[in-house]
């Protein structure tokens, strides 16, 4: 049985249906992306499985456990980080304050100093500058810590909402490398991308979200050859 | 001449000290949940009444005669009656209405203010007029040998230094401790709060907790150092500590602090040396308000919202 598996998912904002069926599983140990343009859904969806929305009908289940009726801050305590869209840090606090905030839930002091150090090995930038506050970085040391402190949950799936948005290529190529590391470290990755190429390229699996559902679903690479998707997606992605 | 102005600098700081007090319970409040509780002043109000209470009605008098007893106990009776009101009033008036329209609460708090008051003058015995409070400090006078003599009364320090330490605690509590840092993150976006495993329902609740615990002391050092008590110093001190709070920068510790001594200085100084004596003190305390806010429109230490990405 998948990991996490979201089956028929609705989710609305007061009359308006921002997501209207969408289906897709996440096996343990793999990135899965979930693509599509501006509007479809990707982010609600997200939002719905942290427990910052209510579905209005539909399933979320973590590892055999229905999650879609608990609060996002026990959802968290399940194993679930999500780095949200536009990276939401802490602006007025520090690297540091950031990294701390990302370990709420966790009492093992030792452990967490531990995994801040992790952090700073994996992005040296926010270790020279831990005491500066996070409102004054670039946009892509920001989103290193947004990682970061997702990361500092030791969560078994880490869901990133965006994490190329607004970076130059050098820096997102830098950020999905990491994303692959941390896969390979045996962590779990639900990945919500615009930029089609770069996701399908590191994704075990995809999903295409269009018009609040899901349509098209494969391996990264099945996806990438896939000529609606080319059309559809990469075009406008090369094109952007 | 000298020692007239040092007299009302004193009168100042201790007044000052104690809207500092209610003040900081408007903006920590502010801070986590974006509301102008305008019932706070009323949550000072019931802490007096309470600790009164205790005084009255409980306390044997092998107790009550000893300040060194009776003072804490009575301070906390203050706090507790305070911290009780405050979480009933968040968890039955403004919970409900977390996600409506802001002016929704804000009308709810105006009409829980006037409950409260109501609720105090019926039930309590004989709170129709003004009640006399006992000094459950060291009674006395301690003259500071400057010019002729500066007076304040040993209360007034006690309000001045108790009123400092708190604040100057609850700086430390919320930039230093965990749940200090659960509540700047809450108050700065809640749904991350929520997203870091942070329950927003817990930090509010502790929010208004701390907000009426210092109020309740305020309450409980007011009737001591002022010797009677009424239904409308909530209303009258709860102006003033707004107004400290919205001076020193809504939503930030030490603005409330600050504030609220400027405003006790601005209110003892005006009323003896600007025109209209005592009569005007409210006028000039608002004119320092708008010259304040005109230069300045987020307060002393208010941050300028930033809009983010």
């Amino acid at each position: 049985m998948a990991f996490l598996s979201v089956r028929d998912l609705v989710v609305a904002y007061g009359a308006i249906q921002a997501v209207r069926g969408v289906s897709f599983e996440v096996e343990r140990g793999q990135i899965v992306s979930l693509i599509g343009s501006n509007g479809a859904g990707k982010t609600t969806t997200l939002r719905t499985v942290s427990g910052l929305l209510r579905p209005v009908s539909g399933e979320i289940v973590l590892d055999g456990t229905p999650i879609h009726t608990l609060p996002a801050h026990e959802i968290l305590s399940l194993g679930v980080a999500h780095s949200p869209e536009g990276r939401r840090l802490f602006a007025r606090m520090s690297v540091e304050e950031n990294l701390r905030l990302g370990a709420y839930t966790r009492k093992d002091e030792a452990g967490v100093l531990k995994d801040i150090q992790r952090v700073y090995d994996l992005f040296p930038v926010l270790g020279e500058r831990r005491m500066n506050k996070a409102g004054l970085f670039s946009g892509g040391e920001q989103q290193m810590l947004a990682i970061g402190r997702a990361l500092m949950s030791s969560p078994k799936l880490l869901m990133l909402d965006e994490p190329s948005m607004g970076l130059s290529p050098i820096m997102t190529q830098k950020i999905f490398d990491t994303v692959k590391e941390l896969r390979d470290a045996g962590t779990t990755v639900l990945l919500v991308e615009q930029n089609a190429l770069s996701a399908l390229a590191l994704s075990d699996h995809a999903y295409v979200i269009d018009l609040g559902r899901t349509t098209l679903s494969g391996t990264g690479r099945e996806l990438l050859a896939d000529p609606r998707v080319q059309e559809a997606y990469l075009g406008e992605a090369a094109s952007a | 001449m000298l020692s007239t102005f040092l007299s009302q600098i004193a009168n100042g700081l201790v007044l000052g000290s104690l809207i500092a007090l209610i003040a900081l319970g408007y903006t920590m409040v502010y801070g986590i949940i974006t509301l102008i509780n305008f019932a706070h002043g009323e949550i000072f109000m019931v802490g007096a009444y309470g600790g009164l209470a205790s005084m009255t009605y409980l306390l044997p008098t092998v107790i009550t005669q000893r300040w060194y007893f009776a003072l804490p106990i009575v301070l906390v009776v203050g706090a507790l009656v305070s911290i009780l009101v405050a979480v009933a009033m968040e968890r039955f008036a403004y919970r409900p209405l977390r996600n409506a329209p802001r002016l929704a609460p804000l009308i709810t708090a105006l009409g829980v203010s006037v409950a409260l008051q109501e609720a105090v003058r019926v039930f309590y015995p004989g709170a129709t007029a003004a009640i006399p409070f006992p000094d459950l400090f060291i009674q006395g006078t301690l003259i500071i040998p400057i010019g002729d003599g500066v007076p304040i009364r040993y209360t007034g320090i006690l309000l001045i230094v108790l009123s400092l330490v708190l604040a100057f605690g609850l700086e430390r509590f919320v930039e230093r401790t965990r749940m200090g840092r659960a509540m700047r993150a809450t108050s700065q976006d809640r749904d991350v709060a929520r997203l870091m495993g942070i329950n927003p329902d817990r930090v509010i609740v502790l929010t208004f907790a701390i907000g009426g615990a210092l109020a309740g002391i305020a309450g409980v050092l007011y009737g001591s150092y002022l010797n009677n008590i009424n239904i409308d110093m909530g209303f009258q001190n709860g102006i003033f500590a707004f107004t400290a709070a919205v001076l020193g920068g809504i939503g930030n510790i030490r603005g409330a602090v600050i504030g609220g001594l400027v405003i006790g200085l601005v209110k003892a100084l005006g009323g003896q040396y600007l025109p209209g004596g005592t009569a005007y003190d409210y006028v000039w305390i608002f004119v320092v308000l708008i010259i304040v806010l005109v230069f300045r429109p987020q307060g002393f230490f208010g941050e300028t919202e930033r809009v983010r990405a």
